[in-house]
């Protein structure tokens, strides 16, 4: 296990968990938004639910899964796409810190 | 430093052709003493029947390869000082994704197969009687090839590559890395082939990036860098336009 303990294959890891916890996360989001088709109550009903405490805690995980999943995903068009020669370290890092910044943006603003 | 009478504990995966098992050896220490030498003492000296592969001892053939506490290493280029810590054992297992024939010998035949299906092999456009084309070393395709060309098939980048490991199919990074570099060889004729090659099933649009390759590569290659470049190329390739990657 030790020759994965370099950045890229965490940042791999990272992208892969984020992209699957995305995947969970969608068909949910569809079914609050499919809410409204059945009438403002049942979406307002569900909307109150996402302003208990752990919901909107659970939000700010979600903020960052979205932020490290796109960045993630920019990261590797950069290094697939593009022929500059990058140092992938301080791009993989750039890319986590950035989405941790905005994670913390949304924290900061729902509390 | 080391005095003589120190030992070092050393554990080796073994495999004697019907079973998996495990052997542990006292082992002297040495200043400046590398793993290979540790492997060769314990051979010698303690169980001759311990099967491994070396050639040049310098770094030069990359035939000692092995899996050296978890990660894939040159055991003649690796000191013993820097993998292992004051009172911590040493494990030396086979590299990974290859059959193991004996102990530390793996069979490479898979490994250099890729190489054939990823068309890794020189396809000349002329004769003898032609004469030699002349490329500057500043040519741009002579500079993407130079980056990849110092490879020497020790099959280090294909042990660390995960994606070997759960695709037995994948092409892996030294067949995709070689093809990269006669992608870039003006004298080469078989680009379409080559490019179909690395874009099947098995090919470079298997890889996750995950630089295994690029980290392990005891020449500083980068096949990761390499696979990427035929992913654009094949890319492009798709484009009516785009037969060159500019």
């Amino acid at each position: 296990m030790k020759h994965r303990s370099h950045p890229l294959w965490k940042a791999f890891v990272v992208h892969r968990i984020s992209g699957l916890a995305l995947a969970l996360f969608l068909p949910v989001h569809f079914f609050v938004l499919g809410l409204a088709l059945e009438g403002a109550e049942s979406l307002n009903a569900a909307l109150k639910f996402s302003e208990l405490p752990f919901v909107k805690s659970a939000e700010v995980l979600l903020v960052l899964l979205l932020a490290v999943h796109l960045l993630g995903g920019i990261r590797i068009l950069i290094l697939e796409l593009t022929q500059l020669s990058w140092d992938q370290r301080i791009l993989n890092r750039s890319a986590f810190s950035l989405s941790v910044v905005i994670a913390g943006i949304f924290l900061w603003s729902a509390v | 430093m080391k005095t003589k009478d120190q030992t070092l504990t050393v554990s080796i995966d073994r495999f004697d052709g019907t079973s998996h098992y495990q052997t542990t050896h006292d082992v002297p220490t040495r200043d400046n003493q590398t793993v290979l030498d540790v492997v060769t003492w314990i051979q010698q000296h303690d169980d001759p029947t311990l099967s491994y592969r070396f050639a040049c001892r310098v770094g030069m053939c990359g035939s000692c390869a092995m899996n050296i506490n978890g990660e894939p290493k040159w055991s003649c280029r690796t000191h013993v000082s820097k993998v292992v810590d004051a009172g911590s054992a040493l494990r030396i297992s086979p590299l990974r994704n290859m059959p193991i024939l004996r102990d530390l010998s793996v069979d490479m035949t898979p490994f250099f197969d890729k190489w054939t299906q990823a068309v890794g092999y020189f396809v000349p456009t002329q004769t003898k009687d032609d004469p030699l084309p002349a490329i500057k070393s500043d040519d741009r395709d002579r500079a993407k090839a130079n980056q990849s060309i110092e490879c020497i098939n020790c099959g280090i980048c294909y042990s660390a590559c995960d994606v070997v490991a759960a695709n037995d199919a994948y092409l892996g990074p030294a067949a995709l890395n070689r093809a990269w570099t006669l992608v870039n060889d003006e004298r080469d004729g078989g680009a379409k082939e080559r490019l179909e090659a690395v874009s099947s099933d098995a090919g470079c649009h298997n890889c996750h990036s995950q630089h295994g390759c690029s980290t392990y590569c005891p020449n500083l290659l980068a096949p990761a860098t390499s696979i990427a470049g035929l992913k654009r190329q094949t890319l492009l390739n798709l484009l009516p336009w785009g037969s060159h990657d500019d």
